[in-house]
C-alpha cells in the first residue's frame, strides 16, 4: 500500500516537473499567440459566458473585483477565468510551441530590433484587444504603464545608484503642469488662458514636445536638488528631495494662473493608448541602454564604493547628477502622460501617497532591476485594484504584503537581475536541440 | 624630469600630523617601496598623491603637472592607478563590469549614445570588454568574468583589483599591500604578477608591503615611514642593516 501511494506520488511529482518542462519549452513568441486568442475568445464569448454563470458583466480585472464582492460568484469567476483565460493560453501556447520555437529561431536571423517590434505588435495587439471590453480596463492600462515609467526612473536612483530620492511627485507635479499648460494654452479655448493658439491638428506632432519639455522642467527641478545634496552622502538626499516635494505642491497650489489648489483641466484627449505604450516602451528601452552601458554602471560602482569608482577615474559627481536629472525627466514625462489621461491635475495628488505608492512599487519589484520595477509597477497596480472592494482594509493588506517581501527578499521580488532582451525573444528549445 | 615627484608634502589631521615633510622622485620603469609600522602614515602618502586627501603643505607633480587640488578621478584618468589595503571592489558587479568601468574615463560615445544604443557604443564598448578580457587573461583570473566579486576567492579577488587598476592604462601603479592577508602559494604568484607588470609593461611601481621579503625581492630603493617622517632610504641591503630602522620597525631581535 505504502509502495503504490509512493510510486503515485513520485509519478504525480513527475507529471508535473513533466507539465513545468513542456511549458518551460514555449518561447515568448508562443505566450502571446496565447494571450492573443484568449483576448479575441473574450470579445466574441466572453459576455454570454458570463451572463450564463450569473455574472451580470464580464470581469473587468480578472474576476479578483467580482470574487470579493459577492462571495457567492467565486466558483463562477474562476471557471470564468479558466475557460477564457488559462485554457485558452495553456493550450494555444503549448501547441503552437514548435512553430513558434521555428519562428522565433527564424525572426532571431533578422536585426534584433525587427523582432522586438513584431513581438511589441503582438502585445500591443493582445492589450489592445484586453482593454477593449471597458473604458476602466484602458483606463488601468494606462495607469499601470505609467506606473511603470515612474517606477523605472526611481529606480535609477533608488536602485542603481543607491540614494533615497523622496522628490518624485515633485517632478511628476512639474511635468504633469508643464506639459498641461503647453497643451492647454496652446490648444484649448480656456477660460484661464483664452483661445486656442493652433490648430488641434497640430497636437499629434506637438504632444511629444510637450511632454518632453514638461521633463526637462523637471530636470531642471531636480538640479536644484542635485546640487546641495550630492556634494555629500548620506540622508542629505532624502530630506532635500521630500522637502522639495511638498514645496512644489504648495507652490503650485498657490499659484493662481493654474488654478491653484482646485487643479487644471481640459487637456486635450491625446494621450490614447498607444501612445502611452509606446512612451512607456521607450523609457524601458533608454533606460535599460543606460543602465547597460558604462556610463550607467558607473552608477552601481558609485554605490558600492564611491571612493574606488574616484579612483578608477569616475566622475562621480557627474555621474549622480547626470543619473539624478535622467530619472527626473522620465519621471517628468510620466506626469505628463498622467494629466493627459486623466485630463486633470490637481496639486494634491502629488502628495506623501503618491510618494509612498512609488516607493512601495521600486521596493516590491526590487532594486537594481528593469524587470523588478515592471514586475512591481504591474503587480503593485493590479493588487491595490483588485483589492478595492476591500475598502479600509486593503490599506492594511498591501503593507502587510510589503512588509512579508521586506522579511524574505529584502531587495525586492526581481532583484539585481538584467534585462537582456535576445535571451528573451530567443527560441526555447531542449538542450540537444540547441546543438 | 622624474615621472612622479613629491616635495615636502605635509598633511594635518586636525591636530594630527600624519605626514611631514615627506619627499619621493620615482622615474617612469622603477619600483619603489614604502615600509614602516602600523599607523605610520603609509596609506595617507597615497590617499594624498591619489587626490583622496589635499596636502596641508607642498607639492606634487605627476607627469609634469601639478596634480594638488586635482580630483581624485583626474588625477587617475592622467595614469596613476592603485590598489586598496582592503579590497574596495564593488558588491553587485562582475568581474568583467570591473574591469570595464575602469575605462570610463576613455569612453567617447556620451550620454545619447548611451541611452540609444548607438552604432559607435556598441563598437566602444564592444572594445573595453576585449581589453578587459585581455587584462584578466594577463591576471589569470579570465575564467571568473562573468562572476561577481564576493564568490570569488580572496588571492583573485585581489588580482581582479590589479586588473582594474591596469585598465585605466596607468603610467605609474600604486599598491598598497598588494599581498596582505594571502598565504605563501599566493604570495610567490603576486610576487610574480607584480614582476610581470614591471617588465612586460615598463610601469613605474610604487608600493607598500609589510612583508620584508616581498619589498627586499622587488624593490631597487625603499623608504622606511615612522610617524609620518621619513627615517631612512636606500637599497633593500642598507634598509635591512639601518639601526633605526631595525630599533623602529623589524625590532631589536631577529631580522625576517
Amino acid at each position: 500500500m505504502e509502495v503504490i501511494t509512493r510510486n503515485s506520488s513520485i509519478s504525480m511529482s513527475l507529471l508535473r516537473s513533466k507539465a513545468l518542462e513542456s511549458l518551460s519549452r514555449i518561447p515568448l513568441i508562443g505566450w502571446l499567440f496565447g494571450a492573443l486568442i484568449a483576448v479575441a475568445l473574450e470579445h466574441i464569448l466572453g459576455i454570454s459566458l458570463a451572463l450564463a454563470l450569473g455574472m451580470p458583466k464580464i470581469p473587468v480585472l480578472f474576476g479578483f473585483v467580482i470574487m470579493l464582492k459577492k462571495l457567492v460568484l467565486i466558483p463562477s469567476a474562476m471557471l470564468y477565468m479558466l475557460l477564457i483565460y488559462i485554457l485558452p493560453i495553456g493550450a494555444v501556447a503549448r501547441l503552437s510551441a514548435p512553430l513558434a520555437n521555428r519562428l522565433a529561431a527564424k525572426l532571431l536571423r533578422f536585426p534584433l530590433w525587427f523582432s522586438v517590434a513584431i513581438h511589441l505588435g503582438l502585445l500591443y495587439a493582445a492589450l489592445h484587444m484586453w482593454s477593449g471590453i471597458s473604458d476602466y480596463r484602458i483606463l488601468m492600462l494606462k495607469l499601470t504603464l505609467i506606473a511603470i515609467i515612474l517606477t523605472l526612473s526611481l529606480n535609477v536612483i533608488n536602485g542603481y545608484m543607491g540614494e533615497f530620492s523622496c522628490s518624485h511627485p515633485g517632478f511628476m507635479a512639474l511635468g504633469a503642469y508643464t506639459a498641461s499648460v503647453f497643451t492647454v494654452v496652446l490648444f484649448v479655448d480656456d477660460r484661464l488662458f483664452g483661445p486656442a493658439l493652433l490648430p488641434p491638428i497640430l497636437g499629434l506632432f506637438i504632444f511629444p514636445i510637450a511632454l518632453i519639455v514638461g521633463g526637462m522642467v523637471a530636470s531642471l527641478g531636480a538640479l536644484a536638488v542635485a546640487i546641495p545634496s550630492f556634494r555629500t552622502r548620506g540622508d542629505y538626499l532624502a530630506i532635500v528631495s521630500l522637502a522639495f516635494m511638498f514645496i512644489v505642491k504648495s507652490a503650485i497650489e498657490n499659484l493662481e494662473i493654474v488654478g491653484g489648489p482646485r487643479g487644471l483641466s481640459s487637456q486635450p484627449d491625446w494621450a490614447n493608448l498607444p501612445t502611452v505604450f509606446l512612451w512607456t516602451i521607450a523609457c524601458i528601452w533608454i533606460i535599460n541602454n543606460f543602465v547597460n552601458s558604462t556610463l550607467g554602471k558607473a552608477l552601481n560602482a558609485v554605490r558600492d564604493n564611491e571612493m574606488a569608482a574616484d579612483a578608477m577615474t569616475v566622475n562621480t559627481r557627474r555621474t549622480k547628477i547626470v543619473a539624478f536629472l535622467f530619472a527626473a525627466f522620465w519621471a517628468g514625462v510620466a506626469g505628463g502622460l498622467f494629466a493627459h489621461v486623466l485630463r486633470y491635475v490637481n496639486p494634491g495628488t502629488f502628495g506623501i501617497q503618491k510618494l509612498a505608492e512609488v516607493l512601495a512599487m521600486v521596493y516590491f519589484g526590487g532594486l537594481n532591476s528593469v524587470y523588478g520595477s515592471i514586475v512591481g509597477a504591474v503587480g503593485f497596480n493590479l493588487m491595490s485594484e483588485a483589492l478595492r472592494p476591500l475598502q479600509i482594509f486593503k490599506w492594511i493588506l498591501i503593507p502587510f504584503l510589503l512588509i512579508l517581501v521586506m522579511i524574505f527578499r529584502p531587495t525586492g521580488l526581481i532583484a539585481f537581475r538584467e534585462f537582456n532582451v535576445k535571451n528573451l525573444l530567443k527560441p526555447k528549445l531542449k538542450p540537444e536541440e540547441e546543438v | 624630469m622624474p615621472l612622479l615627484r613629491i616635495e615636502k608634502m605635509t598633511h594635518y589631521f586636525g591636530g594630527l600630523r600624519a605626514v611631514h615633510n615627506y619627499d619621493l622622485e620615482i622615474e617612469s620603469g622603477q619600483v619603489r617601496g614604502l615600509i614602516g609600522p602600523n599607523g605610520a602614515g603609509k596609506t595617507t602618502v597615497f590617499d594624498l598623491i591619489t587626490g583622496i586627501y589635499r596636502p596641508t603643505q607642498g607639492e606634487i607633480i605627476f607627469d609634469g603637472r601639478e596634480i594638488v587640488g586635482l580630483k581624485p578621478h583626474q588625477i587617475a584618468s592622467m595614469g596613476l592607478g592603485r590598489t586598496f589595503q582592503n579590497l574596495l571592489l564593488w558588491r553587485y558587479m562582475t568581474v568583467l563590469e570591473h574591469v570595464k568601468m575602469a575605462c570610463y574615463s576613455k569612453i567617447s560615445y556620451g550620454l545619447i549614445g548611451a541611452f540609444f544604443g548607438t552604432p559607435r557604443c556598441h563598437r566602444e564598448e564592444g572594445e573595453n570588454e576585449n581589453k578587459a578580457y585581455r587584462l584578466l587573461e594577463m591576471m589569470g583570473v579570465g575564467d571568473f568574468a562573468d562572476q561577481v566579486v564576493p564568490n570569488l576567492p580572496y588571492g583573485a579577488q585581489r588580482r581582479v583589483e590589479m586588473a582594474r587598476a591596469l585598465a585605466i592604462e596607468p603610467k605609474i601603479l600604486l599598491l598598497d599591500e598588494p599581498t596582505a592577508g594571502m598565504n605563501p602559494e599566493e604570495l610567490i604568484q603576486m610576487m610574480e604578477i607584480i614582476r610581470r607588470i614591471h617588465e612586460e609593461l615598463g610601469l613605474a611601481i610604487f608600493l607598500i608591503e609589510h612583508r620584508m621579503r616581498v619589498v627586499m625581492e622587488l624593490c631597487e630603493i625603499i623608504q622606511t615611514l615612522v610617524f609620518g617622517e621619513v627615517i631612512a632610504r636606500g637599497t633593500p641591503e642598507e634598509i635591512q642593516n639601518n639601526p633605526k630602522v631595525i630599533d623602529a620597525y623589524l625590532g631589536k631581535e631577529a631580522v625576517v
